[in-house]
């Protein structure tokens, strides 16, 4: 195939790519790299708080005695102190479980959107799709309007008799687990539905045909033929929700943070940058599996993408 | 194709239902005359006018729409020109680096990358405000942008740009008139996704900003946290309205192929 690149006898090409390229090294990989050397470092009373400051202007003695100062305290903290570890083991807890939820939630949504007549299903697509553009805040603030102590959940249990009391909904892991169903939903169901569009019905016809129950049939065709909509709604939600900040900090309870929130505290109200930034690490290190896994699966070949 | 299932029929109204109850809850409360969530006293556009008085929450949305504007139209062409980087130029040298760089955004916890930024902008001294978040929205936003448009140019016949290369159109003039035409789809989509990703952010704004430039979801997140205001519903009705709005426009012009690519890019 011929190249066609704005210039590209002019060398353009590389020009195509550098400016991208530059841009992201500089407000990607370096800002990361910062990251890391601020986990290493000290706090410090002065403006920005944290030492040792690489003195590049004294060549490789200012390098050395920057090295030398390095220290893993930060990171002996984080696996000292149990506030950490609480923090990382429930978000992962969380995660998991939201995902699950999610699948269980997602799946048949997908499937019937993937089982529904053909005309419709543009407009099914854009429905679900729609709440995906649509802001994260006001979604958790939609149902703080539903879910507080007066709200309209307490306001119909109390009309349907179901509830004498009216129970505290908010500032509870029920609340976060809805928070976390209703705003990853669409991250679930269009991966799921990508890969059950694509499905050829005859199979399971043909599984029918040869006295196969629908269930085990289900168990044995659909499933595995939608396993890789099934892994990328699942990366696609746990990532993400293992940092979750705003759902918890909105509808949990304030007892016990997950690990976005320790992250959070330690940076706008410990102002201890260096612990934040080691929590960060760690966090990233914790989710470096999932997240490469997910990156190979965008980077193959397209045409057997889900 | 079958009849659908009751079954079926079922998990798709209970999943839209869930879906769309809690939003449709607060646009009509935002229209309610008291001021209490649990009485409804009446329609009214009472807190739309009130609105219309609150000068800091209207510098807000004016903050946030100038940088979404922005950010948008910035990552629109560094992401495509990254597409083009990725689709056109097969093996480069740091190719691999490239790649991780784009995908990791999409997937990384936000809190991460806000505090990366922040970091870096103290690092090189930038005084934080209206610009800091733009960039920072830009290096997230060129991601998605970059995503949508690599998939429209790997569906593109190359034969119609080999026409106009052999009939001696000069390579510049070639993308200008024959590949920007067949990827506007995917350009107009990756800058409405960059617009509205950009105007929903809350977290790498925090990190990122200074004074002068609150946007407004950081706003309503703080008023949001002292409880429920029917004000605050208001501003959500408006940001709803006019996402929904832009976003319906937008799926009509475009393929539902480009609508899946997003929904896969996630």
């Amino acid at each position: 195939m011929k190249s066609v690149l704005p210039g590209a006898r002019l060398g353009g090409a590389r020009v195509v790519v550098l400016i991208p390229y530059l841009w992201l090294v500089f407000l990607f990989l370096i800002p990361f790299l910062i990251v890391v050397k601020i986990s290493l470092s000290q706090t410090a009373i002065a403006q920005p708080p944290y030492t040792p400051v690489l003195d590049l202007g004294r060549g490789w003695q200012g390098l050395k005695t920057f090295a030398a100062a390095l220290s893993l305290d930060n990171y002996s903290l984080i696996a000292s102190d149990s506030l950490y570890l609480v923090s990382y083991v429930r978000s992962i807890q969380i995660a998991a479980m939201s995902t699950v939820l999610l699948l269980l939630l997602g799946f048949p949504l997908a499937y019937g959107m993937a089982r529904a007549p053909r005309r419709w299903q543009p407009a099914l697509f854009m429905l679900v799709a729609l709440p995906f553009w649509t802001s994260f805040l006001i979604r958790i603030y939609a149902w703080i309007n539903i879910l507080q102590r007066d709200g309209l959940l307490n306001q119909l249990l109390i009309m349907l008799r179901m509830v004498d009391e009216p129970p505290a909904w908010l500032a509870s892991d029920t609340a976060v687990y809805i928070g976390m169903v209703y705003s990853y939903l669409p991250f679930m169901v269009l991966p799921l539905y990508a890969s059950l569009e694509k499905m050829d019905e005859s199979l399971i016809e043909a599984a029918a045909d040869l006295g196969c129950p629908r269930w085990r049939a289900f168990w044995l065709v659909t499933l595995p033929l939608s396993l890789s909509g099934v892994i990328a709604g699942v990366l696609l939600c746990f990532i993400p929700i293992v940092g979750e900040f705003v759902i918890p900090d909105l509808l949990g309870s304030s007892q016990s943070m997950m690990i976005g929130q320790t992250l959070w505290t330690e940076f706008f109200l410990n102002k201890d940058w260096p612990v934040a930034s080691s929590i960060a690490i760690v966090l990233l290190a914790v989710l470096l599996t999932p997240i490469l896994f997910y990156q190979r699966m965008q980077t193959r070949d397209p045409s057997e993408r889900a | 194709m079958h009849k659908p299932t009751a079954f079926n029929v079922a998990s798709i109204a209970l999943g839209l239902a869930f879906l769309y109850a809690p939003i449709v809850v607060l646009v009509v409360y935002s229209f309610n005359a008291s001021r209490l969530v649990t009485v409804w006293a009446g329609w009214s556009t009472r807190w739309y006018g009130e609105l219309l008085r609150d000068g800091a929450m209207l510098e807000s949305a004016w903050v946030t729409i100038r940088v979404a504007m922005l950010s948008a139209t910035a990552a629109t062409v560094l992401g495509t020109l990254a597409a083009l980087a990725l689709v056109r130029l097969g093996r480069f040298r740091g190719r691999l680096l490239f790649s991780g760089m784009v995908y990791a955004p999409l997937v990384m916890p936000e809190l991460i990358i806000g505090l990366a930024l922040l970091l870096l902008f103290v690092a090189v001294g930038a005084d934080r405000g209206f610009w800091t978040v733009t960039v920072a929205h830009t290096s997230l936003t060129m991601c998605f942008v970059t995503i949508i448009v690599r998939s429209r140019l790997l569906h593109l016949d190359p034969s119609l740009e080999e026409a106009a290369l052999d009939l001696g159109c000069p390579p510049m003039k070639t993308f200008l008139s024959v590949t920007v035409p067949l990827i506007l789809p995917a350009l107009a989509s990756g800058w409405m996704l960059a617009f509205t990703l950009s105007l929903d952010d809350l977290v790498i704004a925090s990190f990122t900003t200074g004074p002068g430039a609150t946007t407004l979801p950081i706003r309503i997140y703080s008023e949001i946290r002292l409880g429920v205001k029917p004000e605050i519903n208001a501003i959500c009705t408006i940001m709803l309205a006019v996402v929904g709005i832009a976003v319906v426009l937008t799926s009509l012009i475009m393929k539902s192929r480009d609508a899946q690519t997003i929904a896969r890019a996630g």
